[in-house]
């Protein structure tokens, strides 16, 4: 760490691992209720579990970005934030909305719009923040002694994120035209600027982890984005297949999003490759694990079961299953949970000073939540494909076909468990990182000397 | 060798381009000629069974136009599966509705609420989803 003021990236990350532990507390609510298990009922029904479990997911990426900000943003442009104040009224600012807006979902208070359940008068407060947050990553980029390319993408996927939230706030009298805004966000979010954000962040990891040119990176990060857009802005037309929009969108929507999981194979790819030609033996192993991990997840999950059900013949049936549910699953994981666990793995020995780089905990999680997830995928997937059998083929009622796919439910709890205990391990290994040092600023030298081989 | 500054021209040409037919087919599929809503017949009630839609959460079990969370039936068509009453009785039951055990939140909503949402699901119902109405609904296929 070269910059005091890079240590409030510690604050957000420390605000992530609560949201995602509580995230994944909801999932289990809803994981037990889908087995009958539902003694929660009165106070926590299915649709606020499920409200508070994206929202989590959405609120702790979000923090675990801005986090990732603070801290790649100074050492990119080479000077202290403009505003630590500033910064830590923004965070505080940001864990009030979020809990404003979870407790809400306890009490009937949302806007039911999937994924954007925030009431329309936080919404504001949310853009103040976020403009509040925007203001002082641009100050320090532009004040700062370099823009290099890193983060400039990173920070054009904020800035870009930032606009496109608003759509979502426009009322439409029609649920289609609401939808088809809906998606502007959500869709141009995590399949569009979420990535520019990834990417940069993974560029960084992949400049500090493996010791590759940064010429060469941004080269290549520049292509990855530009794959990204050209996919996955006209692949949005994969949510307006059958939405009650024209027809158009069957064909410019089939082909565009066939082509979405290019962009991520690159980024599998780019980023094995980097670590294949560094010559840096960088000693934070954990941290490598969880940057290659994302990027090759993320292709996984992201790309290929993306894949699996975007064409419209497919999505057909698929549509509003529980295939879109295991695809979530590992897309999120991949993509966003995973890169965002690299830049946190990466910074705390550089932001504390202590060199737990390689410990069995920091490898158990990996594994564990690694496996967990997987096998949740897997079930998700088997209850899916069982369900558009049963139902969509077969025309079985709706709940004929839930009580058939129960079992997978199970197994589903049973690998979610495994996700969880590695989560657990995780968040074990954070807190005993402890909180950062100034005495972490004077090992810069040390550090440095060490890690170049 | 593609240079750095190809790179960067790739991803802003790429990234320019397809938002400007993005905007174009967004313009073009919302046209008033393009409608499959039959959107004249938004009615005062409609909308406020969208709102009640919205108000309630019903995204977060439910699913309509095959969006939503995959927990309750797809209610797109409900009207022609199980017909008005039963729809508007389960609105305003005042213990919750459970088939099969999966208990729904009783909204104990009043006569009128209940009518606004059957006519917002009446709205949903005469959608032109491009073929997905007849998939989703196989037990409406033939009415």
């Amino acid at each position: 760490m070269k910059y005091k003021s890079q240590q409030v990236a510690y604050w957000f990350f420390a605000l992530c691992m609560l949201l995602f532990a509580l995230q994944i507390v909801y999932g289990f609510i809803m994981g037990f209720a889908r087995i009958g298990m539902d003694g929660l009922h009165d106070w926590i029904p299915f649709n606020t579990a499920r409200a508070v479990h994206t929202n989590l997911l959405v609120i702790w990426l979000l923090t675990g970005f801005m986090g990732a900000a603070y801290y790649i943003i100074p050492e990119e442009a080479q000077r202290e934030l403009v505003s630590v104040k500033l910064a830590y009224v923004q965070l505080i600012s940001l864990a009030l909305v979020g809990v404003a807006a979870i407790t809400g979902y306890h009490f009937n208070i949302w806007e039911g719009r999937k994924f954007l359940e925030i009431p329309r008068e936080l919404d504001y407060l949310v853009v103040v923040n976020v403009l509040l947050f925007l203001g002082i990553i641009l100050a320090t980029l532009f004040k700062g002694k370099r823009q290099t390319t890193t983060a400039l993408v990173m920070v054009m996927g904020l800035v870009f994120a930032a606009l496109l939230y608003l759509p979502g706030m426009i009322w439409f009298d029609s649920q289609v035209t609401d939808s088809f805004f809906r998606w502007w966000v959500v869709h141009l979010w995590v399949e569009g600027v979420w990535e520019l954000i990834m990417g940069g962040i993974l560029a960084f990891l992949l400049i500090k982890l493996t010791g590759v040119d940064r010429e060469v990176i941004e080269k290549w990060l520049y292509v990855i984005v530009g794959l990204t857009f050209l996919s996955g802005i006209l692949g949005t037309g994969h949510h307006y297949y059958y939405i009650g929009v024209n027809k158009i969108w069957l064909i410019v929507g089939g082909v565009f999003s066939a082509l979405e999981p290019l962009a991520f194979l690159a980024m599998a790819l780019f980023a094995v490759y980097m670590y294949r030609k560094g010559e840096k033996n960088h000693p934070n192993k954990l941290a490598l694990f969880w940057t290659i991990g994302a990027a090759i997840v993320s292709f996984v999950g992201a790309g290929l079961l993306g894949f699996a059900h975007t064409l419209p013949q497919t999505n057909l049936y698929t549509h509003g299953t529980l295939v879109t549910a295991m695809h979530g699953h590992y897309a999120f994981w991949g993509a966003y949970a995973m890169i965002v666990l690299a830049i946190i793995s990466y910074a705390m020995p550089n932001m504390t000073g202590r060199k737990r780089y390689d410990k069995l905990n920091g490898h158990l999680a990996f594994w564990l939540s690694n496996i967990g997830m997987l096998g949740m995928v897997v079930a998700l997937g088997v209850a899916g494909v069982v369900q558009v059998y049963l139902e969509r083929r077969l025309g079985m009622d709706f709940m004929v076909a839930q009580e058939e796919v129960k079992i997978h439910f199970v197994v589903m709890l049973i690998n979610a468990t495994v996700f969880a205990t590695g989560i657990t391990l995780y968040i074990y290994e954070f807190i005993k990182f402890g909180r950062p040092t100034d005495e972490a600023l004077e090992m810069k030298e040390e550090e440095e000397h060490i890690l170049v081989k | 060798m593609l240079s750095k500054s190809q790179a960067r021209a790739f991803f802003f040409g790429g990234t320019a381009v397809t938002f400007l037919i993005f905007i174009g087919l967004t313009i073009y599929s919302l046209a008033p000629s393009n409608d499959q809503t039959n959107h004249h017949n938004i009615t005062e009630q409609v909308i406020k069974g969208k709102h009640l839609w919205e108000a309630n959460n019903c995204m977060g079990c439910h699913t309509i136009m095959g969006e939503g969370a995959y927990y309750a039936p797809e209610l797109t068509k409900v009207i022609d599966r199980k017909g008005a009453p039963l729809v508007k009785a389960i609105l305003q039951s005042p213990v919750p509705w459970a088939p099969n055990g999966r208990k729904m939140v009783a909204y104990e909503m009043t006569d009128e609420e209940a009518d606004a949402m059957v006519e917002y699901f009446k709205w949903i119902g005469q959608l032109d989803l491009n073929g997905f109405e007849r998939i989703v609904s196989p037990l409406a296929k033939d009415k």
